[in-house]
């Protein structure tokens, strides 16, 4: 079997349809002019131009799922006796995620570490991620605020696909990462790709080249005293407006939030995403709240990314700079360059206040 | 337009107040962010063109202990005169400045255009275009198409309150009777295909609450409804059920009070049409009230008064 494959552009919907035939298919789809993950189906149009909206993330990690139900049972004979059933169970049918960008697969690389390589691995989110197989598409050109080469990624990176696509002018290239993705080689639409793979590592070098890097020093370096400074924050984040859009839309964002949604004697424990942008997050029971205003729980967001998951994780950096979080912010806060500010600054990229008035 | 006197005034403002509010260039060429000017040598990068669109008031109420400056739109300052009548801020802390304004630019509508193509640059001409580059080429295109939906209708392109105006006042051509009548046209649909499209537009939602944070008279803030425990009134599942819950609580707190800045559109990452649903709230209370949000600091909004007579509610005569 040759070691690369070759998908028409015309066949891209059958090689989608027989994808689905043991799976649910999560596509980037169009609803009016809104990229969404969605699951496929023939109606839909599917929108490769450009990235979604929303990351996939919500495919293997959902925005709010159940736990365990439970119910409260009154003993028939004494009703001073009460007991509880529990009922736990994990839907984790074979999915694929298609068309996701080598940045919202750097996500779940992300994920991995807290939910999986660990003492206490989430069986939920392993399930998932395990049943589920990651076709990725690389970019051919970055989008507005995207900045994936100045956090160890590219717009051609591999890293937590098992199969890569890239674009050529009548096909895709398919380049296999893990067995799982090599056994997509097998589909009836695949062409051998080895005479086509140098054409696909020049568009991949040439999309690697264009992608700005916003930090003067190359990578983001923090220092601890800007860092530490509340006046830093209070500068750079006056405008946040304190809302989840930044959070929810981000493929590295993982915190939750765990609650029981009840009526009469029975109910569901569910975990749903949580924002640390929200003043909830670390609302504690006494009505204290350690991050009562927007810079401290900025500077968390911040930190969380490039302080305190890099140091737990061997420097691993938890920002797959995707952009969403800059291209959706209501207000165009914009994490590249407060991070590069607390580097001490320098030259950034071009920002573009260059509006010509008048 | 002219930016140079927006930065003048800004200038002979700057020293009796803490910080003025403005706009200055964002992250890409169409893309412009609020800034908050306190000393004078930051006066350079402040920007006035149609890509100021976002209703800078929000930031008001939660800086009113000091004193503040504000570039404000004549959309912009009905949300001033909502606060007045709300009591919200006080008047002696601000010192607005007004800007007419012949239209702002949709974001999300310049993007549709261009294919959402990475913008270039930006330019506009003297014809009421917006040039637009992208590495595909050059995209020119009328603000008159590429407004926000308020603009279409705009009654007050000249602030309605301010303590400095910067150039001419400029009076509406738009009719009156057009402002709510793309709310009549979709209630003209029937109730099947009105739950259809909020079912499709409100499934979209990923209740990041940026709808709710952008919106200038959500003043609950940090007790909002929406995330409380105590009282639970909303789950944190993510079902349909729970969004059209939120958008709803959202919009009747709004009833006579959403000043119609378009916000809660602009700033949705999902690009659900949210405040058509305000929209048709300020339709009703402009029916049954006659009143009008923020043009008037004297008047009293609908929901802060009980009055028995009302005329235009029947059960009242009975």
């Amino acid at each position: 079997m040759p070691d690369t494959g070759y998908l028409p552009k015309g066949k891209i919907k059958d090689f989608i349809k027989e994808l689905a035939k043991d799976a649910i298919v999560y596509a980037p789809v169009l609803e009016g002019e809104t990229v969404v993950f969605g699951p496929f189906s023939e109606e839909q149009e599917l929108c490769l131009e450009r990235p979604a909206n929303t990351p996939p993330k919500s495919v293997i990690y959902p925005q709010s799922e159940t736990l365990f139900t439970f119910e409260h049972k009154k003993d028939p004979e004494d009703h001073q006796k009460m007991s509880v059933e529990l009922k736990a169970g994990i839907d984790a049918p074979g999915t694929v995620i298609f068309g996701a960008r080598p940045c919202d697969a750097k996500g779940f690389i992300i994920y991995d570490r807290v939910f999986i390589n660990t003492d206490t691995p989430d069986p939920y989110y392993m399930k998932r991620r395990e049943n589920t197989l990651i076709v990725t598409l690389s970019c051919t050109a970055p989008f507005s605020g995207c900045f994936c080469v100045a956090v160890g990624g590219s717009p051609a990176s591999k890293e937590g696909a098992d199969a890569m696509l890239t674009e050529l002018p009548d096909g895709y290239l398919i380049e296999p990462v893990t067995e799982k993705g090599k056994a997509i080689l097998n589909k009836p639409m695949i062409e051998d790709g080895s005479s086509r793979l140098k054409d696909a590592q020049q568009v991949q070098q040439k999309a690697h080249e264009a992608v700005k890097n916003p930090f003067a020093k190359g990578r983001p370096e923090i220092s601890p005293e800007l860092f530490d400074a509340d006046s830093f924050w209070e500068q750079a984040l006056s405008k946040c407006v304190s809302c989840g859009a930044c959070t929810y839309l981000c493929p590295t964002c993982y915190c939750f939030n765990i609650t029981d949604e009840q009526t009469f004697g029975k109910g569901e424990r569910i975990r749903s995403w949580d924002a640390c942008m929200f003043f909830h997050f670390t609302l504690e029971a006494s009505t204290h709240n350690p991050r009562p205003t927007k810079f401290q729980r900025f500077k968390n967001r911040v930190g969380h990314k490039f302080v305190y998951y890099p140091e737990k994780y061997d420097g691993a950096i938890a920002c797959c700079g995707c952009g969403r979080c800059i291209r959706y912010c209501p207000v165009s806060v914009d994490i590249s360059e407060i991070v590069n500010d607390l580097g001490g600054g320098g030259q950034k990229q071009q920002t573009a206040g260059s509006a010509k008035n008048d | 337009m002219s930016t140079e006197k927006v930065k003048e005034a800004i200038a002979k403002i700057l020293p009796d107040v803490e910080t003025v509010i403005c706009w200055q260039g964002g992250f890409d060429a169409v893309h412009a962010t609020p800034c908050f000017i306190t000393k004078p040598d930051e006066i350079d990068k402040v920007i006035w063109n149609p890509l100021c669109a976002q209703n800078l008031t929000s930031y008001l109420p939660s800086l009113n202990k000091k004193k503040v400056g504000i570039v404000v739109k004549g959309c912009d300052s009905r949300t001033i005169i909502q606060y007045l009548q709300e009591g919200l801020i006080d008047r002696e802390k601000v010192v607005i400045i007004g800007v007419p304004c012949t239209g702002v630019v949709s974001v999300k509508k310049v993007l549709k255009e261009i294919g959402h193509q990475p913008v270039a640059d930006v330019a506009f001409d003297n014809n009421g275009n917006i040039v637009v580059k992208t590495s595909k080429g050059e995209k020119t295109l009328a603000i008159a198409d590429a407004c926000p939906d308020k603009c279409a209708t705009c009654q007050y392109p000249t602030p309605l309150v301010y303590d400095h105006l910067v150039g001419d006042p400029i009076t509406s051509d738009k009719p009156k009777e057009s402002v709510y009548q793309d709310v009549r046209e979709f209630e003209a649909k029937t109730l099947e295909e009105r739950k259809a499209y909020w079912e499709k537009e409100l499934g979209r939602c990923i209740r990041c609450y940026a709808c709710r944070n952008a919106c200038p008279m959500c003043i609950c803030q940090d007790s909002c409804i929406a995330e409380t425990r105590e009282p639970h009134w909303i789950s944190q599942k993510l079902s349909l059920q729970e969004k059209f819950m939120f958008h709803m609580i959202h919009a009747l707190h709004l009833a006579g009070r959403c000043v119609e800045c378009g916000e809660c559109d602009r700033v949705c990452p999902m690009d659900i049409p949210v405040s058509k649903i305000k929209k048709k709230i300020n339709a009703e209370m402009k029916e049954l009230f006659n009143y009008e949000t923020g043009v008037n600091p004297d008047d009293r909004p609908p929901m802060f008064t009980f009055n028995v007579d009302e005329v235009k509610i029947k059960e009242h005569k009975i």
